[in-house]
């Protein structure tokens, strides 16, 4: 598959790199530092760290791509490799592009066998130079770090500026380390311009196309979004990759709901001892009349699964953050894929439904996290938002967010006291409005409300029961209730093209890839429609648009086309228009892919996919 | 015995409460289990101690497990919310209800199976948490709802109904109570409500997890020779500790006990636990002391009742978490949302 982007002559602003280190010897604030100045150039990016389960030792990777079109999609296509891992100098070498460079330490020769004519080796004697001018193991080990952003910086024409800034903020604190990293990044800096015709073809220009945005990972903003939807309690175990989730909504609610003067804290975190009592506690807290939630990842689910049924019989709201890792069983957690889908939809033994929100950024992570505590207490259900470890982790460039003040949560049909007192006799279950939704009553505030929640088979009135009419009556409902959130949940993100007889549909964080892709084949004479799901159950838009087009093609990262089954299962859409494009490596999606595949599917020879020039380039996404 | 209604009369010459309130209304529906249980017993001391505390009906919650011993909450205290949930995890439950909910009034009841297999590891964290929760577990030894098979705790050489004996090693909730730091620990024997009504009393009056373990024979499956948890053998084996009586707050303190002979402690709220003939080498306050003392008499086979250990500190887990006043749930969104000028500022941290 050959990435069109390089066919390209001018890559200012317009080329990927990654850098290769060793886990655990702090090389993650050097590819922060890096990431963060070129956002502050203007210039849009997206980084993905490529990281393995383990602390300290293993081969870790950060990709960096650089799009002045704002494309932030992975590309696996890499126009220079920083190589600071001699345990990955082979596979390094080997997957930097022909015509692109290999930066590395020379402080040691080269294995001969690696080396590579149609690439351009650009030693720095890094270690050399540390050990010369730092002191202590550790300090050296840092500051060679700092010293290949240095090397960066003039090689790409980055503005030292902006780095010295950074610097200086980010050590406000411990003003002495300033000085020190200045030193490293002058290291790498001043040598690399004295050796090399810096800046390189693949280069940084300033631009203004990123004082709108911020840069953050989904489940920090999923985690603010539980904190402005007003959620009180969270429980978890710790699972990669949701454990930042919890940790961010315990710094924001440490910040915003802890009173300055009594440090009394307006939130209760719950470390749980298992995924199960997790689940447990977020559905006590929703039944006592909390907005309650937990994050967890795909083994946590299936521990979960049990209570959700509870959940869902009992009429309970609890919102499920899932971040999706590669699945099944342990899988490889720290790997992104979309291998839970099936799994949320009908989670829990017995007939069961869930709500299910699929953020495909940041962005929509904290719009959608918002939603779902909403959905969760108008439906008296679990909810699920479900992400993936490419939006949890990984820091994207997204607008910056914004919140109204005149939202008002919908806390759903809760009688209060006042109601209470004023009916004759409440039924927990009675279908009342004839919308599938009972009233809910909360402990404590009526003898009125007072009911038995359980989850063997009940009656309308909230009574045990095991007889057939009653234990249907209250199922059916059930069905009717989940269906017609079907409406409420986010509706599907479609983009039309003129001239279009086929689409890709995807969904999460497949969004990126394959909105690129489809500009892609509109540059090779092949305009595409473009429908990305957003929740489920699904709208009746996602049954409409299928119908509307002959052929479908399924985007998503699993094996087994979780979400092609789920259309064909939930719309009776004829199979037949939907084809499959999966990607479950473990990697985030790239476009080059996405449209490599769609062109194979149609047996396009490669003489009809060159680029048209008079395509004109569509606007942005309609989200 | 389902198939009796049952009546809406109650005796002209019962009385009330504090709240006006009659025994009749802390009943809940009629049992559905069979005659002569245990659990029943220990239900029937529950609706006479929520009554005697006067804690009115609406404010208490009532958390269950699954089992017989988790029906029970639908037999007392009908105008309280009550949540049958799942097998082993009403700890979890009751943690997550109590987290949004402070301010109520929380009993759980739990059996053997329910506590000491499927949910051992809740009941062993919800312990650690200190949730504030009175967790009652009607101990018969068996599974009931699946005819008969030994639970966690059956002792070893206890016989089946169909005469096979137990051979694994019993988990002792008791001593396991104590060893994990509950801050309230008492064993009681449903045939015995004159103990066990201020055991009840005093465990729903304490601030923090209190532990209450109930020998309550099963008549179906675990009531005949050879059971160590059948009526006949707690009655046989059952030794008393230390007698205890709960004073509630209001009440005027009685000068009938004779001086050195009892020890009081004040509980969190003022209410009074009196421990009388307390053995000389014996501090019902001290951890170490009460497993000791427990494991002795244990050791010469007897069934130890009573209010074994109590730490008065009147802590729990919200005051660990430094929680606000106003229970979690009834905060309003204005209290919770950080705003939209607090979202600005907070963006230009993420440049």
């Amino acid at each position: 598959m050959s990435d069109p982007r390089l066919e390209k002559t001018d890559r200012t602003n317009d080329f990927a790199f990654k850098i290769g280190t060793v886990n655990g010897t702090g090389s993650a604030s050097a590819n922060g530092l890096i990431m963060q100045a070129i956002f502050r150039m203007g210039i849009p990016c997206t980084g993905k760290n490529v990281f393995p389960s383990n602390f300290q030792g293993l081969p870790t990777w950060y990709e960096i791509r650089v799009s002045h079109e704002g494309y932030s999609a992975r590309t696996p296509e890499f126009d220079l490799i920083v190589a600071m891992n001699p345990a990955t100098y082979e596979r390094d070498i080997a997957e930097v592009r022909p015509g692109g460079y290999l930066l590395h330490d020379s402080s040691w020769p080269m294995a001969k066998e690696f080396l590579r004519d149609d690439i351009t080796f650009l030693g720095v004697p890094l270690g050399e130079m540390c050990v010369r001018e730092f002191k202590g193991a550790r300090v050296r080990i840092l500051m060679k770090n700092i010293a290949y952003a240095g090397a960066l910086a003039a090689l790409l024409s980055m503005d030292l500026d902006v780095i010295r800034g950074m610097i200086q903020e980010k050590f406000a604190a411990k003003p002495k380390l300033i000085g020190s990293n200045y030193k490293a990044i002058e290291l790498g800096y001043d040598y690399a311009m004295e050796h090399f015709d810096c800046p390189l073809p693949i280069r940084l220009q300033t631009m203004d196309a990123t004082s709108d945005h911020v840069l953050m990972d989904g489940n920090t903003s999923a985690a603010l979004g539980c904190v402005f939807a007003g959620a009180t309690v969270g429980a978890w175990y710790p699972i990669t990759p949701s454990t930042s989730l919890m940790d961010a909504f315990k710094r924001f609610c440490e910040r915003f709901r802890k009173d300055p003067e009594t440090g009394e804290r307006s939130f209760f975190i719950a470390q749980a001892e298992d995924e199960l009592a997790a689940a447990g506690v977020v559905i006590g807290a929703g039944w006592a009349g909390a907005r309650a939630f937990t994050p967890t990842s795909g083994p946590g689910v299936s521990l979960m699964s049990e209570f959700i049924g509870l959940a869902y019989y009992a009429e309970i709201p609890a919102v499920f953050v899932d971040v999706q890792r590669v699945g099944p069983s342990t899988g490889m957690p720290t790997r992104t894929q979309q291998g839970d889908i099936a799994a949320v939809a009908y989670a829990s033994h017995g007939d069961t439904k869930h709500i299910a929100l699929f953020p495909a950024n940041p962005e929509e992570s904290f719009q959608m996290a918002v939603e779902a505590f909403d959905l969760a207490e108008r439906f008296q259900s679990p909810v699920f938002l479900v992400q993936d470890l490419d939006i949890g982790m990984n820091d994207w460039m997204i607008p910056k967010l914004r919140w109204d003040d005149s939202f008002v949560p919908d806390r759903g049909k809760v009688l209060g006291a006042a109601e209470l007192e004023k009916i004759q006799k409440f039924y927990r279950y009675m279908d009342v409005d004839g919308d599938g939704i009972p009233y809910r009553s909360l402990p404590g505030v009526h003898p009125k409300g007072a009911y038995f929640t359980r989850g063997s088979g009940h009656t309308s009135r909230g009574t045990y029961t095991e007889d057939a009419d009653e234990y249907t009556e209250v199922m059916d409902r059930l069905s009717r209730k989940i269906d017609s959130a079907a409406s409420e949940v986010p509706a599907p993100a479609v983009r039309m093209r003129e001239g279009a007889t086929m689409s890709l549909v995807t969904i999460g964080s497949c969004d990126e890839a394959v909105r690129e892709a489809t500009d892609i084949l509109e540059r090779q004479g092949l305009p595409v429609n473009y429908m990305r799901v957003r929740g489920f159950p699904f709208d009746t838009l996602v049954r409409e648009f299928l119908d509307a087009h002959e052929l479908n093609i399924v985007v998503e990262q699993n094996r087994d086309a979780q979400l092609r089954r789920l259309l064909v299962n939930e719309t009776e859409v004829d199979p037949a228009r939907l084809h499959s494009v999966l990607d479950y490596g473990g990697f985030p999606m790239s476009a080059a892919f996405v449209a490599g595949e769609v062109n194979e599917h149609l047996g396009r020879a490669p003489e009809e996919t060159k680029v048209r020039p008079a395509a004109e380039r569509p606007e942005g996404a309609v989200a | 015995m389902t198939y009796i209604a049952k009546p809406a009369v109650r005796h002209p010459g019962l009385g009330a409460n504090d709240l006006g309130l009659h025994m009749r209304d802390y009943e809940g529906t009629i049992s559905t289990l069979c005659a002569g249980c245990g659990h029943d017993s220990v239900t029937a001391a529950v609706i006479q101690a929520f009554y005697e505390l006067s804690i009115p009906p609406h404010r208490i919650a009532k958390m269950s497990g699954i089992g017989c011993s988790a029906k029970t909450p639908a037999y007392f205290v009908n105008e309280a919310h009550g949540f049958n949930g799942v097998h082993g995890r009403m700890p979890a439950l009751a943690t997550g209800a109590n987290a949004a909910n402070k301010d109520l009034h929380y009993i759980g009841i739990s059996g053997d199976g329910d506590s000491l297999s499927i949910g051992l590891g809740q009941f062993c964290h919800a312990i650690r948490r200190n949730v504030n929760i009175l967790y009652v577990l009607e101990n018969n030894g068996v599974y009931g709802l699946t005819k008969g098979q030994f639970s966690a705790c059956a002792d070893v050489g206890s016989r089946s109904k169909r005469g096979v004996p137990n051979k694994s090693e019993p988990i002792d909730p008791v001593a396991l109570a104590l060893t994990l730091g509950a801050t309230f620990v008492a064993r009681g024997f449903s045939g015995d409500k004159q103990q066990l009504l201020p055991l009840l009393k005093a465990g729903l009056m304490h601030k923090g997890f209190a532990f209450l373990d109930v020998i309550s024979p099963c008549v179906t499956f675990n009531d005949h020779v050879g059971s160590t948890k059948s009526y006949l053998y707690t009655r046989h084996h059952g030794h008393e500790l230390v007698p205890v009586d709960f004073v509630p707050i209001r009440s005027e303190i009685s000068a009938s006990y004779e001086k050195g002979s009892r020890t009081s402690i004040t509980m969190h709220d003022g209410s009074m636990v009196r421990f009388r003939k307390v053995p000389e080498d014996y501090d019902p306050t001290d951890r170490l002391s009460a497993y000791e003392h427990y494991r002795s008499l244990q050791n010469r086979g007897e069934v130890v009742t009573g209010l074994l250990y109590l730490d008065p500190g009147g802590e729990d887990m919200h005051d660990d978490n430094a929680t606000t006043p106003t229970p979690l749930a009834e905060l309003s969104h204005e209290d919770l949302c950080p705003g939209s000028e607090q979202m600005d500022a907070l963006m230009e941290e993420f440049r």
